[in-house]
Parts: C-alpha cells; sequence; structure tokens
C-alpha cells in the first residue's frame, strides 16, 4: 500500500523530468530502432517518383507555424529534395500568414544544401522553386486558383511578378500541376479536398500533424487522397526512401528523432500500465 | 560542432528554456515568453496582411494599375470598421451578409460531392475483411447516435457494438495524440543539442 500511495501522491514534475531524460538520452546514445516504410507513405513516394514527369511541378501547401514545424517541416524539406532529385519543379503555397516563413526557411535551407551538394545540378529561387504570396481568403484563393493562379497571387512572397518567373512556365490553373501534398495541422487539409481535389480533381497526398492523422485516413479509404505522412514518423520514413533510392546524405531531422520517439512511447506504455495497475490495486483494498 | 555563436539561436534557445520552465512553476520568465509570442505573432501577422493584402491587391492595382473595380471590395471592407460607430454599426452587416451568402454558395456543392465520396468509401467493391469491419463499423455508430429509439433490446446491443468502435478510434486518436506531443517536444529538444550546444549532429 505504500507504493501505491508512492504512485497516487508523486510530483508530476518528476514525470516530466523523466520524460525529459527519455527524450534526450537516446540522442546523445542513438540506438538505431528499426523502422518499416507504410502503405501509405511509399504511395506518395511511388506517384512523385513515377508519375510526374521531368520538369512537371509539385504544388506543396505550407498550411503551418511555428507551434507545428518539428513535425511538418521535415516533411516539407523531404519533399522538396525529392522534387530536386527527378527535377521537378515546387511549388509551396500558404493559407497561412505565418506560413509565409515557414515556406521561405525551407527553401532558404533546401537550396543552401541542395547546391553545395550538387554543384552540377544547382537549382535556384524562382527556376525550380518559389513560395507563392500569401493571400487571405482560404476557400475564395483555392477555388480562385481553379481559374488563374497568377491572377490570384499577382507576385510571390519574395516580391517578384509571377509572370517573369520560369517557375510559373505554363502554370494557369490546378490543370498544370502535378501533384499536391498538403503539409498541415489543421482542418484547412479539409478546404483543399473539398475545392481542389473535389472541385477540380488535383490529385492530392496529405501530411499532417500525428494528432491529426488518424482523422485523415479515412481520406486515403475513399480516394480523396493517395498518400499520408502521419507526424515526424511519416516525416522519417519518407527521408529514409529518399535515402536509399537517391542516396540523400543531408540533415535527417525526423530520422534523428525516431530514437527518442520510441523510447518515449515504451516509457509512456509503462506509465499508463503502472497507472492501471495501481488503481486497480487501490479499488480492491477500499473496497476490503 | 561546437556551442552556437548565433545571437538570434541563443535568443531562440533562452525562450524554449523560459516557455519550458512553467512545466516547474508559472513565473515571469515564462510570462515574459508567452507575451513576446502573442506579440510578435500579431504584428507579424499585421505586416503580412498589410503587404499582400492592402498593397498586393489594393494599392498596387488601384494606383499603378488603374483598375477601379478594386474599389467595390475596398469599399465593402472599409464597412466592416462601422463596427466602431453605434450609429453606422449596421452597416457592417453588407460585407458580413456577402461573405456568408458567397461562402455558402460556394461550399455547399463542394461540401456535398466531398460528403457523396466519404459515403461512397463505404460502399464496399470487394468481399474483404476489412471493408466487412468499415461497414459494420459505419452501421452500428450512426445507430449509437441514433437517439429517436430507446437504446434496448436488438438496438442496445447494437448500439454497444457501435460503442466499441468509437472506443477503438479514440484510442487510436489518443495514441497518435501522445506521439505529436513527444514529436513537438524532440524537436525543442534537437534543436536546443544540436543548433544551440552542438553536442549532437
Amino acid at each position: 500500500m505504500k507504493f501505491v500511495n508512492f504512485i497516487n501522491n508523486i510530483d508530476k514534475r518528476w514525470i516530466y523530468l523523466l520524460v525529459a531524460l527519455v527524450v534526450i538520452i537516446p540522442f546523445v546514445f542513438p540506438v538505431g530502432c528499426p523502422m518499416r516504410i507504410t502503405p501509405p507513405v511509399q504511395s506518395m513516394y511511388n506517384y512523385i517518383e513515377d508519375s510526374i514527369p521531368e520538369n512537371g511541378v509539385l504544388l506543396v501547401g505550407i498550411d503551418y507555424d511555428p507551434s507545428t514545424m518539428a513535425e511538418l517541416h521535415p516533411m516539407a524539406k523531404a519533399l522538396t529534395y525529392h522534387a530536386f532529385y527527378n527535377n521537378l519543379r515546387v511549388l509551396f503555397v500558404t493559407m497561412y500568414p505565418q506560413g509565409s516563413g515557414m515556406g521561405q526557411d525551407i527553401i532558404d535551407k533546401t537550396l543552401t544544401q541542395w547546391n553545395s551538394a550538387n554543384p552540377e545540378n544547382q537549382k535556384e529561387l524562382g527556376r525550380d522553386i518559389t513560395l507563392l504570396a500569401y493571400v487571405p481568403g482560404v476557400s475564395a484563393v483555392m477555388l480562385k486558383m481553379g481559374e488563374n493562379i497568377p491572377a490570384t497571387f499577382n507576385e510571390d512572397a519574395y516580391g517578384n511578378k509571377l509572370e517573369n518567373l520560369p517557375v510559373m512556365d505554363g502554370i494557369k490553373t490546378y490543370n498544370n500541376l502535378n501533384y499536391m501534398v498538403e503539409l498541415a495541422g489543421s482542418s484547412v487539409v479539409l478546404s483543399w479536398l473539398m475545392y481542389a481535389n473535389g472541385r477540380y480533381k488535383m490529385k492530392m497526398g496529405i501530411g499532417t500533424t500525428a494528432v491529426s492523422a488518424a482523422e485523415y485516413y479515412s481520406y486515403l479509404q475513399s480516394g480523396q487522397s493517395n498518400g499520408l505522412l502521419g507526424g515526424l514518423k511519416g516525416a522519417a520514413e519518407y527521408e529514409k526512401l529518399i535515402t536509399e533510392n537517391h542516396g540523400y546524405a543531408g540533415r535527417k531531422d525526423a530520422s534523428v528523432g525516431m530514437d527518442a520517439q520510441s523510447s518515449a512511447h515504451i516509457f509512456f506504455i509503462l506509465l499508463i500500465v503502472l497507472g492501471n495497475i495501481v488503481f486497480f490495486i487501490k479499488k480492491y483494498k477500499e473496497g476490503k | 560542432m561546437a556551442i552556437s555563436t548565433s545571437i538570434w539561436i541563443w535568443i531562440s534557445a533562452l525562450l524554449t528554456l523560459a516557455i519550458y520552465s512553467f512545466l516547474y512553476k508559472d513565473n515571469p520568465f515564462y510570462k515574459f515568453a508567452e507575451y513576446l509570442l502573442v506579440g510578435i505573432s500579431i504584428g507579424y501577422g499585421i505586416s503580412v496582411y498589410w503587404h499582400n493584402t492592402i498593397i498586393t491587391k489594393v494599392y498596387n492595382p488601384l494606383v499603378h494599375d488603374k483598375d477601379f473595380l478594386v474599389i467595390i471590395p475596398l469599399l465593402l471592407g472599409l464597412l466592416m470598421f462601422s463596427r466602431f460607430f453605434k450609429n453606422y454599426s449596421h452597416l457592417s452587416r453588407i460585407p458580413i451578409a456577402f461573405i456568408v451568402g458567397a461562402g455558402t454558395g460556394l461550399s455547399i456543392p463542394s461540401s456535398f460531392e466531398f460528403l457523396f465520396k466519404q459515403v461512397q468509401g463505404t460502399m464496399p467493391t470487394a468481399f474483404t475483411i476489412g471493408n466487412l469491419i468499415i461497414i459494420i463499423g459505419v452501421i452500428t455508430t450512426l445507430i449509437y447516435f441514433f437517439f429517436s429509439m430507446e437504446h434496448k433490446g436488438f438496438i442496445g446491443k447494437v448500439s454497444r457494438v457501435g460503442i466499441t468502435f468509437i472506443m477503438i478510434a479514440f484510442g487510436a486518436a489518443f495514441g497518435y495524440t501522445i506521439m505529436a506531443r513527444i514529436s513537438l517536444f524532440i524537436g525543442r529538444i534537437q534543436f536546443l543539442l544540436s543548433d544551440w550546444l552542438g553536442i549532437i549532429k
């Protein structure tokens, strides 16, 4: 009973400290837990790899802010690298004001790292990649993109007129884009599915935070999306795919966190089991 | 790798620690970081709106391109500010009515199509265990939310199956929630150990 009382009265700050240790230790002493590629991630990878012709266009929705960047930033980075390996053009679009900062950060980092690692195949802002300027309106913006993308945004987030950018060559509506991956931790995914996919038949994949992933499996099953990256694990799987198939050697933001994720999950399972055992022992003793 | 010499990395790291200090107890460092976040987010949002909406969508078309049609949405937008004046506040209903009307008109057809695709997804194209589980799950869950009949007898048994499916969905969602929260913490720890302290690559 002493142990039961101790567990019941433990200060939650000790739990926080233990969680911190359980997450930090695997970073310093990595184990390299095995990771299996799940079908929704493989499906998205395969579509970008096999179904988009060279110089095709990948539209990436950067609909998140710093609060969820830990999960979604690695996805955006991995997708951009994958597009670069296949010589695709990348267009970033955002429905969030804070998404502009996120998109520009990804573009800065990927261009710098790619160009230093691949001097023979340099990528350029405005020619191979850009971020469309943020325009408020969400559903109105998505619908107008179906009629005229350059007229919807006028310029990119760097202040360049879209008609002067080579990356926009031949792009007028969704019909001129090959695929879209929407990265978001909110319900804006549903608007993209409703308007871009539903009304304009844009082929789509979803990258979302783990907390929303369970909700979006139903859109995979219905065929509205053909791929799903769920949380840090989804991003790590994608990093693994581009590493195995294209020899990606850059920093793997998601993969390095997988050991910590696994150890934290084991710790939480133990806590849940312990909490239940203590609960039932206490209930039994009180009933006596 | 060595400890960072960038002032921005240091500011970011110290603010991260200030936020996490709340886990010990509420303190002035946490309050400072929280207020700073709210202030900067609003300031950043206003600057983006100013450039991408007022300048790009109103000023440039009106002044440079002489597109005077922009005056109509501009006036509608300005009417929203009539809420600040008691005698004219009713005028703000005009743009609100426009937004509600146009928004509803635009979304209804797409919403139906969207919903029908979800319904279509529950109709099996082949007889498999997975499809059978989907059908049973959808029907029993819908019956659980059918409140016009008392949940007794056959209906009661079916709705109990429905609640089982709902509980499994909650369990999956909770598992994913833990994963998400830990992922966010991992992101910060990675930043502190790698970008700030340079302990890991």
